[in-house]
């Protein structure tokens, strides 16, 4: 009785060790997870209370002035920011989608499973890579442009979609294919008519997210676009864009005049990310 | 059976072979517009495989003139001075440039994936489906963050906190170290590092997270019904998914060898093989950012910056394979 008795104290007291054990670690870790979102909370609460106050009217719609004079606004790098994300979407959303079409469709060969490493690599490549490229093949012809900015975002933009494209193309049940084969239908028809009807909801989720992202990038702009203070009249013109301003006005030495400019650009560039990545959210709820 | 695993990939290799080129086969076979439509989507499809070979092409283009006057010294040599008195040559060599790129993506690395790993446990270990759905979106929050908004974020308020409060705490407790020498500077190696660290973090975190929770459930609930405690079991979990964790971390890796603008606006951009971190230095990709507007005069300087553009593309397109078949053959081995 006894030496059971000593027993059963000493494994309590082991697992009373344990759990004490247990507790720590996962009070550790959600101490990681708060120091973590520390950075997310500072980051937004500072582009609020720096960045709202310089936002009025005459703010996003005047020109920019040349640094360190006051007044003015960034009305010409919004102007850049929306044309060249469009144009970029013009160029990459095709490609990205039927890229994605042919790796989830027609998946069965050597030739495609290549391609999906190329591209699940290519997500990760230096957006100052994409940069080089858009400024040795289009700014090297036709100089500094808003097209040259296009087709280095387009770079970046296109291994996400292609990528996002399959991944929702592949969740279309099977049924629904083989009902619509079976009514006569060539296969053609039924990837573009049925199954990418299917599929638009998450195709467009995920073409929000790629213009999230290449929304922000500034390394790629700055060997495109160059940057001007004018609004664009041509796409073949040197241009400017709201990340760009940022780090423009960021190292300007005029501090009072130049550095508010800059978090109120910042502001307006978090709002409309955030904007988009609510709107995903709230189309993709239903999933979880 | 060892001769059939090599007989099968090459037999596959030419069957696939033949039904791409051999049109003539494929036209008995399928509708018109089937094939039509498969080889216009493999058209489109392979154009990201001509975006990569241009990529190299125009690079390497671009680079010529640097690779053929600089040669191998360029890797190694340590000095760099575009614009040269008198008759001699610029300089150009990429070593402190490297040497910056994997100090400060090591250290970003050292921070981040300990806390990674706390947040991906959190999250798909000791929290429920609401909160996991809520936090997740907010650590997706913070990947959505552009760079250049850390930049600045980093400039303003992040310097000037590490500068009056962390620094000189990290110099008195660890001032026998040479890697905390000297005089403490804002934008310096240790500033880069820590903002890296923040912007990966999401990255790690969420792969993570995912790897953790394609581990079956049967085997946590095997070990609890053993009597393991929580933390026991998410030791467990670790364990099992071992390689899907390396294959976050090299994502990481990736990530942070090629991000360039936050890093450009808070490291100092000062062309020195450093040994302290609270010196100012220079990353392979922010000397591109910096420099490439002004490298306009002699024509080996901006040869200079695509060479290094073509060390970092190949650079992260190295980590991004590895990765990449890391993560591969993990989900593979689990969804067997």
């Amino acid at each position: 009785m006894l030496i059971a008795d000593s027993i059963k104290e000493r494994m309590n007291r082991e697992y009373k060790v344990r759990k004490l054990k247990s507790k720590v670690m996962i009070t550790c870790s959600f101490l990681a997870l708060i120091l973590a979102l520390i950075p997310l909370f500072s980051v937004l609460i500072e582009v609020i209370l720096r960045g709202a106050p310089v936002i009025s009217i005459s703010f996003l719609v005047k020109r920019i002035p040349p640094m360190g004079q006051p007044g003015g606004g960034i009305g010409p790098a919004i102007q850049g920011t929306l044309i060249i994300i469009a144009l970029t979407s013009l160029i990459g959303v095709p490609i990205g989608v039927f890229s994605g079409i042919y790796l989830a469709e027609y998946d069965d060969n050597w030739f495609a499973s290549m391609i999906r490493f190329i591209s699940d690599v290519m997500t990760n490549i230096p957006s100052i890579v994409a940069g080089i490229f858009g400024w040795a093949t289009i700014v090297l012809t036709i100089g500094w442009s808003v097209i040259a900015g296009a087709v280095a975002l387009a770079i970046l933009m296109i291994p996400v979609i292609t990528r996002t494209t399959e991944e929702i193309i592949r969740m279309v049940p099977d049924e629904i294919r083989e009902a619509a084969l079976a009514l006569g239908l060539p296969k053609w028809k039924v990837t573009l008519n049925i199954v990418l009807n299917n599929a638009k909801k998450g195709i467009a989720t995920g073409v929000l997210l790629a213009l999230a992202r290449i929304a922000g990038e500034t390394a790629p702009l700055l060997l495109t676009i160059l940057g001007s203070r004018f609004w664009i009249r041509s796409l073949t013109e040197p241009a400017t864009a709201l990340p760009l301003i940022i780090f423009n006005f960021s190292q300007s030495p005029y501090s009072s005049v130049d550095w508010p400019r800059a978090w109120g650009a910042t502001f307006v560039l978090i709002l409309m990310v955030l904007v988009i990545n609510i709107i995903v959210r709230y189309l993709t709820r239903e999933k979880y | 059976m060892k001769w059939r695993k090599i007989e099968y990939p090459l037999k596959t290799f030419f069957v696939k072979f033949n039904n791409i080129f051999n049109l003539k086969s494929l036209f008995k076979e399928k509708n018109k517009g089937d094939l039509t439509f498969e080889l216009v989507c493999a058209a489109i499809a392979s154009s990201i495989l001509i975006i990569l070979a241009l990529m190299f092409i125009m690079i390497i283009k671009e680079a010529w003139l640097s690779i053929t006057t600089y040669g191998i010294e360029f890797i190694f040599g340590t000095e760099w001075i575009p614009y040269s008195l008198g008759n001699e040559k610029p300089v150009f060599s990429a070593l402190p440039l490297i040497w910056g790129t994997l100090v400060t993506s090591t250290i970003a690395l050292l921070i981040s994936v300990p806390i990674s790993l706390g947040v991906a446990l959190a999250l798909s270990e000791f929290s429920g489906k609401r909160f996991n759905y809520v936090v997740s979106a907010l650590v997706e929050l913070l990947a959505a963050i552009p760079s250049v908004v850390y930049g600045l974020w980093g400039i303003f308020i992040l310097i000037p906190f590490l500068k009056s409060h962390v620094y000189p705490f990290l110099q008195q407790v660890f001032y026998f170290l040479p890697f905390f020498q000297g005089r403490i500077h804002g934008p310096s190696v240790m500033t880069g590092s820590i903002v890296l660290s923040i912007m990966i973090l999401p990255t790690i975190a969420a792969v993570m997270r995912d790897v953790f929770s394609s581990v079956p459930k049967s085997q946590r609930e095997a070990i609890i019904s053993l009597g393991a405690t929580r933390w026991e079991t998410a030791k467990l979990v670790i364990q099992y998914s071992k390689i899907g964790v390396i294959g976050a971390i090299m994502l990481g890796l990736g990530r942070a060898v090629g991000e360039t603008m936050a890093i450009t606006m808070v490291i100092g951009n000062s062309f020195n093989l450093f040994t302290s971190l609270f010196e100012p230095g220079y990353t392979l990709s922010s000397i591109i950012a910096n420099e490439f507007t002004e490298a306009s005069s002699p024509p080996e300087y901006l040869s200079a910056l695509m060479e290094i553009g073509l060390i970092l593309l190949i650079l992260a397109l190295v980590i991004n394979s590895i990765a990449q078949v890391v993560v591969r053959y993990y989900s593979k081995r689990v969804s067997r």
